[in-house]
Parts: C-alpha cells; structure tokens; sequence
C-alpha cells in the first residue's frame, strides 16, 4: 500500500471505530426511548444515517408521535441529497453500484471523499469510509441494544450523549453567517414552540429557519 | 433526551418510513438529479437544513422536559459540550466529556 493509500485507509477507519463507540450510545438510548432491539438494529441498517435516526428516537423518546419524529428526522436526511450531488461526479460506476453506493451518501462519506483531491484516492476514501463506517455502525447499534435495558442512561448522563453529538455535528455549520443566523433562528422557534405545540413539531416548525438561505448577504 | 417517557409512540412505521425516505432523498441526489446543477435559491436553503435543525434538536433536549423549560445538569454536559466542539475535539471526545460532566453534576445534586 503506498503511504497516500495507507493515510486514507487509516483515518476512515480511526473515524469510523469512533463512529462506532457512538453507536452503542445510539443503541442504549434507542432502547430506553421504547424501541426494540430489532427496530433498533432496522434504523442503523437501513435509514443509515446518525443525525436524523438520533433525531427521531429524541423525538419518540420525550413522547412525540410517529408522524411528528419523521418530519423532523425527514428533513435532517434531506442534506444527503445536497451530498449526493456533490458526489455524483466524484463516485462513478455502473447503475448497480451507484444505487448501492447511494446508501452510503452521508456527512462521514462526504467529508472524507470531498478531502482528496486525487480521483482515485477519492474512491478509496468514499469505499473504506462507507464500508468500515456501516460495520461499526451496526454493530455498535447492537451493542449498544443489546446492553440497554441494563443500563440507566441518566447514571452515566448518556442522556447528553445525542445533544453533545448533535452539538459536534452543528459546529462546522457556524463558520458562515448564514449558518449561524439559521441556527440561531432554528433555536429561537423551538423554544418558543416548546410550551405549546405537540412534541416534535418544534423541530420540524425549526426547519423555516433555512428560508434566511434566502437572504442576500 | 429525558428519561420521563410520556407515550411511548414507537413503531415499525416509523423504522420504514424513515429508512425508505433517508434512501430516496440518496438515491434522487446522487443517482438521479446527479451533477445536474439545482435552482441556487434552493441549494442556499437546503445548505442550511443542519445548522437549523441541529441547533433546535439541542435546545430541546437540553431546556425541556415535554412540554415544560427547564435548567438542570444536562445543562452542564451542554457547556462541556460546545467547549470541546469549539476546541475542535473529535465527536466521541465531545460525547464522553458531555455525558461525564453530566453525570458528575447529578452525583453533587
């Protein structure tokens, strides 16, 4: 393996054993939100992607109904779409592989695939990340599942652990301006709507904060 | 996150509703509208869908409890959180600092 190949497969993989030990967190509390260990499992499997699956059990988790955690965690899993259009002319191959691949479309993929400038590179980044990320994923889902009920989440103040993410996940979208008034906007209607709205509506009623993109800066 | 659940709403409807929405916005992005260029109006907004969300999925697990505000130590793991994110610290560094901090504060209480 030349030392190009070599740095890429190591951080995809540092990246995704991190990834992973999240995920047992993700399992835990998906568990004590009142999921079972098989729809636990089902979400990391097949939604696959970590911000609007932690989204949903949040919303489930303080008593919101079903329709009302899909349209916010919805809304998160629209920003694939945004990746998959920047990756589109990064990642080629046939129909197949580029509908299997498609599953793969997430932050962690991007951003390591978007870092290479080499086109090859760029397709071991996106292959490793995506395929060592979904098997750390899922088996730290399982895990996690697994050992839930024996836990108590607050004891070990697990029960930040989705905001502390959330929070991490947030931070690169404060560098712009735009980013940081559409954050502080999304905060603001929550909180507003918290007292009165049905639970999990003030996070999809958030998402209008992204009409600020509309703005001339 | 609280651990006072109210109704408990979870179901396989939403495990499918989720999964089938997730792979349909993938599979229209990357296999379907492909390097075609979008309405830039529209990429200016879709951009920004984390930042709100994001932002709104902390306050409220952070400052409430269903339908109340409230200031308790998740607070605290809050602080710690955006400390070690400011500081560039990797996520799994961010999450156990958090939750750490969080726990700590419920121990004195």
């Amino acid at each position: 393996m030349s030392a190009p190949v070599r740095s890429v497969v190591v951080s995809s993989l540092t990246l995704s054993s991190a990834v992973g030990v999240f995920a047992i967190s993700f399992g835990v509390l998906s568990v004590s939100a009142g999921a079972s260990v098989a729809q636990t499992c089902a979400l990391s499997l097949f939604t696959f992607t970590g911000a609007s699956q932690l989204s949903a059990m949040s919303v489930i988790a303080t008593g919101g109904t079903v329709s009302a955690a899909l349209g916010g965690a919805l809304l998160l899993a629209a920003r694939n779409f945004v990746y998959g259009l920047a990756l589109a002319p990064l990642i080629k191959g046939s129909l197949r592989t580029r509908f299997l691949a498609a599953h793969f479309v997430i932050d962690e993929t991007t951003a390591m695939t978007t870092a290479q400038s080499d086109p090859r590179l760029r397709k071991i980044a996106f292959w490793t990340t995506a395929l060592s990320l979904f098997s750390f994923w899922n088996l730290g889902t399982l895990v996690g599942a697994l050992l839930g009920n024996g836990i108590d989440p607050q004891k070990y103040g697990l029960d930040v652990a989705f905001t502390a993410a959330f929070v991490a996940m947030l931070a690169p979208h404060l560098r712009s301006s735009k980013g940081r008034q559409a954050a502080a906007l999304g905060a603001v209607i929550c909180i507003l709507l918290i007292p009165s709205a049905p639970i999990g509506v003030p996070i999809l009623a958030a998402g209008l904060a992204v009409f600020i993109g509309l703005r001339r800066s | 996150m609280t651990a006072v659940v109210l109704t408990n709403y979870m179901s396989w409807w939403l495990v499918i509703g989720l999964s089938a929405g997730a792979l349909a916005f993938k599979v229209a992005g990357f296999v379907i509208v492909g390097s075609r260029k979008l309405p830039s109006a529209l990429e200016q907004c879709l951009i920004l869908i984390p930042a709100a969300l994001l932002a709104a999925l902390v306050v409220k697990d952070t400052f409430s409890t269903a339908h109340e505000l409230v200031i308790d130590a998740r607070s605290v793991g809050l602080a710690v959180a955006v400390i070690a994110a400011w500081r560039k610290a990797p996520l799994i560094v961010v999450v156990v600092l958090a939750a750490g901090a969080t726990a700590i504060t419920r121990g004195f209480a």
